[in-house]
């Protein structure tokens, strides 16, 4: 294992700005840090996902992750969540620190750490129930609430996944009967109705059409006002156009990470270079 | 129109310069006589069970009456008679059978899909499972005689019910399983992502999401058992009486009582034998007919 790690400091000698506030040149404060990652190793059975990742990830930012695919973006997103536990031969090590906590320790309740972290997967999966049931499913989880506030807080989060005025009269039909792109919100809309810290979308547009594309874009914008965002994507104009921060994953590693600006206009690697200009192998 | 048929493109080689006919006569005729062969076979088939079906039908419906509602299996050499108590008797023990093996069934096939997937056990309870679905139904009946025939001295309606539900377990575990594994990961993925433990996400999600195919392989477990002679032939047995409420003392049920009719010499008995199975053939018709219903509402969602 340790010799798998080595490989990879040799590959990057120049030190990756991950921490601290060098990458921000343009604010002179950057945000706090929210999610943290340190030396953070992936593998599924044998084979070794990610490597030795140190990323931070800033406060009620859009951080994008790129890169070509297989190169393990959504592993690492799947890390944040947990959500790779549900699997037991995949298994990560080093420290992914939330609030101050590390949610890779054996001790972390991985129900809770899902309640703070949502996700938003690929494919949009509404549950086999009303639309109704889909976005009060995560909030039953954990709260005990009446009837009424209950309403309220399916309004209030349709309403922010631009969906309310859509849905608002067939809130009892099923969720499966909705079109692709307003599955996608409904997914987004049960994700944020839990009250997360933190949002993962894992390619969230990739399978809508152009406009519902622009809706979901729009509101990820909107989102970043309250929610730390790390969104999974293989398109880079969509990259540039809605995060703050990007990182460049190959095989595995975070070739770049910084300001999204720097990324695109002014990289310094190489590799990075010619993915964002499309001249990658 | 006309110019576009006579339009031939210059390029098109001549028939005999194209090389038709380059597949040799033997191969075709091989092709031909497999195509003829199998037909055949189908065609010997489907007048076989067409030949069964028919006469069954032919002699069930002269053989139906009012008096088979009404009346109780008639005694040797009685007179008239109907199958009142043997149809409500099959309809108990089928539904008391279903009853028992749908918890264990759903859990078990449950248990196996969300809980144990790829584990050793879970390997060893599918291969158990898959004997059990293929075993002779008449050893179940014997098996479930020794323990719950034989020590209490008396055939009984529970007795036949434990066989006709250990019939259908492996049944309802196998058709659980596969439809739980049909559900998209992704789903399962979703509900966890939302901070569900696994008990949340099977018993609001994943059930859900599969109730059709739960629901059809309970329809078809319930047509398998409803004909089944062997296991009841031990255990339920069979009178000419409405059964006690407890059940004890052998209970009437149409798959023995159309076994015992039939092979009798007497000719009202075997009138009811037939309107018996036509009344079996009918039930198992209507349940496969349910069972393709709900998938086929499920599918057009
Ligand atoms: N369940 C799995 N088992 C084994 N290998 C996997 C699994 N999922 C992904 N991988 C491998 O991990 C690497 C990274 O995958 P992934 O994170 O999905 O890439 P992407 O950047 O396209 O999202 C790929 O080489 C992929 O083949
Ligand atoms: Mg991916």
């Amino acid at each position: 294992m340790i010799t798998a790690i080595e490989p990879t400091q040799v590959r990057t000698p120049a030190p990756v700005p991950t921490s601290g506030p060098a990458p921000v040149a343009a604010a002179a404060k950057p945000e706090p840090v929210r999610i943290a990652c340190r030396n953070v190793d992936f593998y599924y059975g044998d084979f070794h996902g990610l490597k030795s990742i140190n990323l931070d990830f800033r406060d009620r930012q859009v951080t994008a992750l790129i890169g070509p695919s297989g190169c393990g973006k959504s592993t690492l997103l799947r890390t944040f969540n947990r959500i790779y536990s549900l699997y037991p031969e995949q298994r990560a090590t080093g420290e992914i620190i939330l609030d101050g906590r590390n949610i890779l320790a054996a001790s972390t309740d991985v129900n809770e750490l899902r309640s703070r972290v949502g996700m938003v997967f690929q494919k949009p999966t509404p549950f086999p129930m009303s639309i109704y049931d889909n976005v009060a499913f995560g909030i039953r989880l954990n709260q005990r609430i009446g009837r009424a506030e209950m309403d309220v807080r399916v309004e209030e989060a349709l309403r922010k996944a631009a969906l309310w005025t859509e849905v608002k009269d067939k809130l009892r039909q099923s969720g499966m009967g909705l079109s692709g792109g307003q599955q996608q919100r409904l997914c987004i809309a049960r994700t944020i109705a839990q009250k997360p810290e933190v949002i993962l979308l894992d390619e969230p547009t990739s399978a809508l059409d152009p406009i519902s594309t622009g809706k979901v874009e729009e509101l990820i914008d909107q989102l970043k006002s309250e929610f730390t965002i790390v969104i999974v994507t293989h398109n880079m104009q969509q990259a540039a156009r809605i995060s703050q921060y990007t990182a460049f994953m190959y095989l595995g590693e975070v070739i770049e990470f910084g300001p999204t600006n720097q990324i695109f206009m002014t990289p310094t690697k190489k590799q990075t270079h010619d993915y964002v200009t499309g001249r990658f192998g | 129109m006309t110019t576009a048929n006579t339009a031939m493109p210059e390029t098109v080689l001549a028939p005999e310069e194209a090389h038709w006919g380059r597949v040799r006569a033997s191969r075709r005729i091989a092709d031909r006589s497999l195509k003829l062969i199998c037909t055949a076979f189908t065609v010997l088939g489907v007048f076989v069970l067409g030949w069964i079906l028919l006469m069954l039908l032919f002699e069930g419906i002269t053989a139906l009456s009012p008096a088979i509602f009404t009346q109780v299996t008639p005694g040797p050499g009685t007179a008239g008679g109907g199958l009142a108590n043997a149809i409500v008797g099959s309809i108990l023990l089928t539904f008391l059978g279903i009853a028992i093996a749908t918890p264990i069934g759903i859990l078990a096939g449950t248990y196996l899909a969300e809980y144990a997937r790829t584990s050793k056990l879970a390997a060893l309870i599918r291969f158990i499972n898959d004997v059990l679905l293929s075993a002779p139904s008449i050893l179940i009946g014997l098996f479930v005689y020794t323990f719950a025939v034989a020590p209490l001295g008396s055939y009984s309606g529970w007795a036949g019910s434990i066989a006709l539900a250990i019939i259908a377990v492996p049944v309802i575990v196998r058709t659980t399983e596969d439809m739980l594994r049909l559900v998209p990961s992704g789903l399962r993925e979703a509900a966890a992502a939302l901070g569900a433990p696994t008990s949340r996400v099977v018993t609001l999600v994943t059930w859900r999401a599969a109730k059709a195919g739960i629901v059809t392989g309970l329809v078809l477990a319930t047509a398998r058992i409803a004909g089944e002679t062997a296991p009841l032939l031990f255990t339920a047995f069979n009178n000419n009486f409405w059964f006690n409420t407890n059940l004890m003392g052998g209970v009437s049920n149409l798959p023995v009582t159309i076994y015992q009719f039939a092979l009798s010499p007497y000719g009202n008995w075997q009138q009811l034998a037939w309107a018996g199975a036509f009344l079996i053939t009918i039930t198992i018709l209507g349940l496969s007919i349910l069972a393709r219903y709900v998938i086929n509402k499920d599918n057009a969602r």
